[in-house]
């Protein structure tokens, strides 16, 4: 469910214990604001923010400008005059199908798949971790590495037989049975970051616990999950995003349109051939749809990185 | 030695990794209220040892007994012990009283005798001020305190410490050493205390326990090992310099080394070994005498200094003796210099005579 810059800044918090001691600036002192290379990195890295920024741009700016205004070709000028209609329009009134009632629709489908799925799969996958990294048991490695092959095999490849399954089931179609997939599809990368993660904390921690009295789910809960809100966090970003952004098991496994999630919707949308191609109302669907994701890394950005577990041993 | 009272019991045990054996056949009685010390170098099964007594690891034979109960298969928690581990293991998000209470609120203790035994714990270990602290925010000494303190308050019959003081600085951990033998002097109860560090091992030990590769070496008082080492290894391994070890042949009462005949006099022999029995004789560098002590000596001879390493204290000097670098301790204010020459005298009542082949005590 995840892409591969999510799981690099995941790699990260995967050690809490190291990096805590890099509190601090280090090195010699900056010289000349104005040197050779500052001038030649700042631009590059100008260079490089104005490329992704650009888009961006057009598209807000676009999203606020009348189809008019649109028609004239400046897609950099800012708007003469702002309006708000096309984001109304996007979502309460833009066309799918025979709905009419714009990407709110969209919107709440998937707010009904994303909360479910997220708060399951980062539960499952927590005591997933936790039982292979501190309950080894006769198996558990084989058992492990079964769990990561299940990450590196195609989606495509299990498209069909999971519409089998889900019809057998009866969820075909529904969107308990998509919460399944994405809850089934979401557990080897997070059950690799927890495990990894509580692989990390001090065994005699565990043992300790153990001496005093408190079994697998007291000490799941007690002990570890208390030290664990980096990597909660980190597994939330990624389900939320990976869920969130997923278009092809919401085109699969939904059979109706009234249930399609929001990205799906939106490029039913953006894709219709009939009528008039409303710049506009499609820039701004497109962006109410990346704003989940947006306020999630702006919310707990900080979290992504933070250590609490300093102090738990020799210091 | 058998113990009439034993506290705790090994049986038989074995501890196997797959195909590295651990622990063989390993057979230990801990008396009622005995500080026990396994020592060894890393790697020589001691901590494995201690987490099979507090059910942290499954045996692969053998049982363990603790106050007449088998505990072979109880959970931790069930055997009556607390533990201690090297780098504290206190839990980071609780305070300090609820790192002492966590034990506690498990077994269902009624909120009374919480408070009770945590002042109590708190009191005898002098945290008192930092019972609403976290972990965090505590010093080493602080935290093994602590650490210590949560093995207190669960009312145990036996206290096991695995290398409680490697973390602490030099100093620190003299000054805990000495409270910890203060404690048992108090509490009384029965304490299995693992290291690696012979000085700890020495001043803490009613018994010490020298494993090596999963068996014990030599079991007995630190009197016993230091005075009487039951073979080559913990001759080796205990005394700091260790003892110079010399090649050579047993004739009746006469040690026969290159370049000396040593009268053996009052060493007391385990057995009687047959006359020209290759064997290794072992000499600690403060068995070694010099000056006043010298009229005393069953055998003297007169060597050359090699090196000097003044340490305060006391004075190492090494020499040539018996084709060997042999360690002589020497008082500390002694005025001795490289090349001067030197009268030393032998006592082989004090040394230790092992058979060659066998490495066991003769």
């Amino acid at each position: 469910m995840a892409d591969t810059g999510m799981l690099n800044a995941a790699a990260a918090v995967t050690q809490p214990l190291r990096g805590t001691l890099a509190a601090g600036p280090r090195g010699p002192k900056p010289k000349n604001k104005f040197s050779r290379s500052n001038i030649i990195i700042y631009g590059t890295l100008f260079v490089v923010a104005l490329y992704y920024a650009l888009p961006l741009y057009v598209m807000i700016v676009t999203s606020l400008k009348g189809l008019p205004e649109i028609r004239m070709g400046n897609i950099f000028a800012p708007p003469l005059e702002v309006t708000f209609q096309p984001w109304v329009k996007a979502w309460q009134e833009a066309c799918t199908g025979i709905n009419c009632d714009g990407l709110s629709r969209g919107f709440w489908n998937s707010v009904r798949i994303l909360i479910p799925s997220v708060i399951l799969s980062v539960a499952i996958a927590s005591v997933n971790g936790y039982a292979l990294s501190m309950w080894k048991f006769k198996g558990s490695e084989v058992f492990f590495t079964i769990l990561m092959i299940g990450a590196f095999i195609p989606y495509q490849v299990m498209l069909y037989p999971i519409v089998i399954l889900l019809r057998e089931a009866g969820l075909y179609g529904s969107l308990t049975g998509l919460v399944l997939v994405h809850v089934a599809f979401g557990m080897p990368i997070n059950t690799l970051l927890f495990r990894n993660y509580f692989a990390s904390i001090p065994e005699e921690l565990f043992k300790a616990a153990r001496v005093d009295g408190a079994g697998f789910w007291a000490i799941f809960f007690k002990i570890i999950l208390p030290m664990s809100l980096p990597i909660c966090v980190v597994a939330l970003i990624i389900q939320v995003t990976g869920i969130w952004n997923d278009f092809l098991f919401g085109v699969t496994y939904i059979s109706s349109p009234d249930r399609y999630p929001m990205t799906v919707q939106l490029n039913n949308i953006v894709n219709s051939v009939q009528g008039v191609k409303e710049y506009n109302v499609n820039m701004a669907a497109t962006l109410l749809t990346g704003l989940v994701p947006l306020v999630i890394y702006f919310a707990s950005g900080k979290l992504f990185v933070r250590g609490i577990a300093a102090g738990a041993v020799k210091g | 030695m058998t113990i009439q009272n034993a506290s705790v019991s090994i049986k038989n045990l074995d501890l196997s990794f797959g195909a590295v054996k651990v622990l063989q056949n390993l057979n230990l009685d801990i008396g009622d209220g005995e500080f026990l010390v396994l020592l060894g170098s890393s790697g020589c099964g001691k901590s494995t040892l201690l987490n099979v007594i507090a059910g942290l690891l499954e045996p692969t034979d053998g049982q363990i007994w603790i106050k007449d109960k088998n505990v072979t298969w109880a959970e931790p928690s069930e055997r009556g012990i607390g533990m201690v581990f090297q780098s504290y293991a206190l839990y980071p998000q609780m305070t300090v009283e609820g790192n002492l209470t966590f034990g506690l609120k498990n077994a269902k203790v009624p909120k009374a005798e919480i408070a009770k035994r945590v002042a109590r714990a708190a009191e005898i270990l002098q945290i008192e001020p930092l019972l609403k602290r976290k972990p965090g925010a505590l010093s080493g000494g602080q935290r093994q305190r602590v650490a210590i303190g949560r093995a207190l308050v669960r009312d145990v019959e036996v206290f096991l410490f695995d290398e409680p003081l490697s973390n602490l600085d030099a100093k620190l951990r003299a000054d805990l050493r000495v409270e910890l033998k203060r404690l048992h002097n108090n509490l009384k109860n029965t304490m299995i205390y693992v290291t690696h560090d012979q000085v700890e091992a020495m001043t803490l030990a009613d018994r010490i326990a020298i494993m090596k590769g999963g068996k014990i070496m030599q079991l007995g008082t630190p009197a016993e090992i230091y005075g009487k080492p039951q073979n080559l290894y913990v001759a080796d391994f205990i005394g700091s310099p260790s003892m110079t070890f010399f090649d050579g042949t047993v004739d009746g009462n006469i040690m026969r080394i290159p370049g000396h005949d040593l009268p053996l006099g009052r060493y007391e022999f385990t057995s009687q070994p047959a006359p020209g029995t290759p064997a290794i004789i072992g000499v600690r560098p403060e068995h070694v005498m010099t000056g006043d002590n010298l009229r005393s000596a069953p055998y003297t001879t007169v060597v050359e200094i090699d090196l000097v390493e003044p340490m305060g204290s006391d004075t190492l000097v090494y020499c040539k003796f018996g084709g060997q670098t042999m360690r002589v301790r020497m008082d500390g204010q002694a005025q001795v210099a490289v090349g001067d020459r030197l009268t030393i005298g032998i006592d082989p009542a004090a040394a230790s005579l092992f058979d060659k082949t066998t490495e066991v005590r003769l």
